[in-house]
């Protein structure tokens, strides 16, 4: 199945990088949202990014220009009956995540596959939501997804095999590089990430060491670029809490529970950079104490 | 400051050639035992008050099993330190230093100044079993050997994705085959009987490969 039109479905933070990603690509690319201010903040965002890739000599001006005219978006949902392909990247809720596949499964043509974006939620129970579940597909990118290359891909339990390899090649297709997962909680990367950064945080509440021994402890014997308190910084404490709630409820792993020292961190204000502070103190964008 | 080094067996941190090693000097008011053998020559020194600061170096024991522990009051100018290496690959440049609740600050600058004099660079930590990075790591191991089992993706596929997606040098069950899934099995072993914990219970795979390297 040759794919030409790509919808996506959200215009947060993950479906305004996805659509830049197939949009660079050549793919004609509609990005629906109810909220048309944030599909206006989404545009301008999407702007700024491809002018800087003009400025760094990623790409010329005439190509930007091409892409952004094959680039549009829409608070209507019929103007994705063209897709033939339509990525949601919605709201993790497993309810809301149903309510937009109910109605993207009315307004898109029958051979359109449906790709979820969810890092957290099985594929296989979106899928029975969406009208559509041979034609489904987990396509979880790396944020930011205009930068990250790498795609966690999974079959539901009722995937085609012709849906899975068609999502593969259009993924290929966009310059991304797909990995094959099982349909489990968290996929490859969260599945991974989110206990040994508990693990971490749970070092500093026992007072194992500081945050910026451990930090300097994974950078310096492992070659990690970033240790995972300078991380949890960057994410913020509050997102590492809403994805580790999620993956504990479905795996109820000891490892991906949050420790409590995250929630009162939080209560402090100690969310990590946005707030100034959190394992390390912040001023500006550079970070002493460490 | 000068140091004085007291070798007692094969160390895993310091090879015989090690400019560390080559730079110790009689009567040096830091005293650095190493070897595999430190604890037991560390329990025969006399005078150790009078230096600045003694360092022995650990294997998988607590630096309490060489020092005595006291309510929780115990330390002194006696630090433990490990230099970090994974299997039979070479040392890292991390050495985890190991100190006490009342450790002495003066020793642990010492310390510091021993091994920052050589370039190597220095995690300090209380006297956990696995010190920082084995009690970190070896769950995410286990984990990754685990669900290879189980067919969560393939070996090639977990690592391209923990390479691409978070930035590391190495995913980990490439690392695990270049240092020794063994060694794995050893070091992680010893945390299991630490903690009592699951997630250090050694893998399958880690099992295996210890079998193997007896037969």
């Amino acid at each position: 199945m040759a794919i030409k039109t790509v919808g996506v479905a959200g215009s947060g933070t993950m479906g305004a990088g996805i659509a830049i990603v197939a949009a660079r690509a050549g793919f004609r690319t509609i990005v629906y949202d109810t909220n048309a201010d944030a599909l206006a903040r989404a545009r301008k965002q999407t702007e700024g990014f491809f002018a800087k890739s003009v400025e760094r000599g990623k790409l010329t001006s005439d190509q930007v220009g091409k892409i952004l005219s094959d680039l549009s978006g829409s608070a209507d949902i019929g103007a994705l009956a063209a897709c033939d392909i339509v990525i949601e990247a919605v709201f993790e809720d497993l309810k809301v995540k149903h309510a937009v596949l109910g109605e993207l499964n009315r307004a898109c043509p029958p051979h359109a596959i449906f790709a979820s974006n969810t890092s957290t939620i099985s594929i296989t129970e979106i899928a029975a939501g969406s009208g559509r579940p041979e034609r489904f597909v987990g396509m979880h990118f790396c944020l930011p997804a205009q930068l990250m290359r790498l795609v966690e891909m999974s079959p539901g339990l009722r995937t085609s095999e012709e849906t899975f390899q068609a999502a593969w090649d259009f993924c290929k297709a966009m310059g991304q590089i797909p990995v094959k997962t099982r349909d489990n909680p968290g996929f490859i990367l969260n599945y991974f990430l989110i206990p040994f950064n508990n693990d971490a945080i749970r070092m500093v509440e026992a007072g194992v060491a500081e945050p910026a021994d451990i930090d300097r402890a994974i950078k310096t014997g492992l070659g990690y670029a970033m240790g995972p308190l300078e991380l949890l910084d960057l994410v913020g404490l509050d997102t590492h809490l809403l994805v580790a709630e999620a993956l504990y409820a479905s795996t109820h792993d000891p490892r991906a529970a949050v420790p409590a020292l995250v929630k009162r961190m939080i209560a402090a204000g100690k969310l990590g950079r946005k707030t100034g502070e959190g394992f390390y103190k912040y001023q500006g964008s550079a970070m002493f104490g460490a | 400051m000068d140091y004085q080094i007291i070798r007692a067996g094969k160390s895993r941190s310091f090879a015989d050639d090690h400019p560390l090693i080559a730079g110790g000097k009689d009567g040096g008011q830091v005293v650095v035992v190493v070897g595999a053998d430190a604890g037991a020559a560390f329990s025969r020194l006399k005078e150790i008050g009078a230096k600045t600061a003694v360092l022995v170096e650990l294997g998988t024991e607590c630096l309490g099993a060489h020092t005595g522990e006291n309510r929780g009051e115990e330390g002194s100018n006696v630090l433990g330190f490990s230099r970090f290496r994974l299997g039979d690959a070479p040392a890292s440049d991390l050495v985890e230093l190991v100190c006490q609740p009342r450790t002495t600050l003066a020793a642990i600058d010492a310390a510091r100044a021993v091994f920052e004099r050589h370039g190597l660079k220095v995690a300090l930590c209380g006297d956990f079993a696995g010190r920082i990075l084995d009690r970190l790591i070896r769950p995410y191991y286990n984990a990754a050997l685990r669900r290879l089992d189980e067919g969560l993706a393939t070996a090639s596929d977990m690592d391209t994705t923990l390479k691409l997606g978070l930035g590391y040098p190495e995913g980990p069950i490439e690392l695990l085959e270049r240092t020794g899934i063994a060694h794995h099995y050893d070091v992680t072993q010893a945390l299991y009987e630490a903690y009592g914990d699951p997630a250090y219970a050694p893998a399958r795979r880690a099992r295996v490969a210890k079998q193997r390297q007896k037969n």
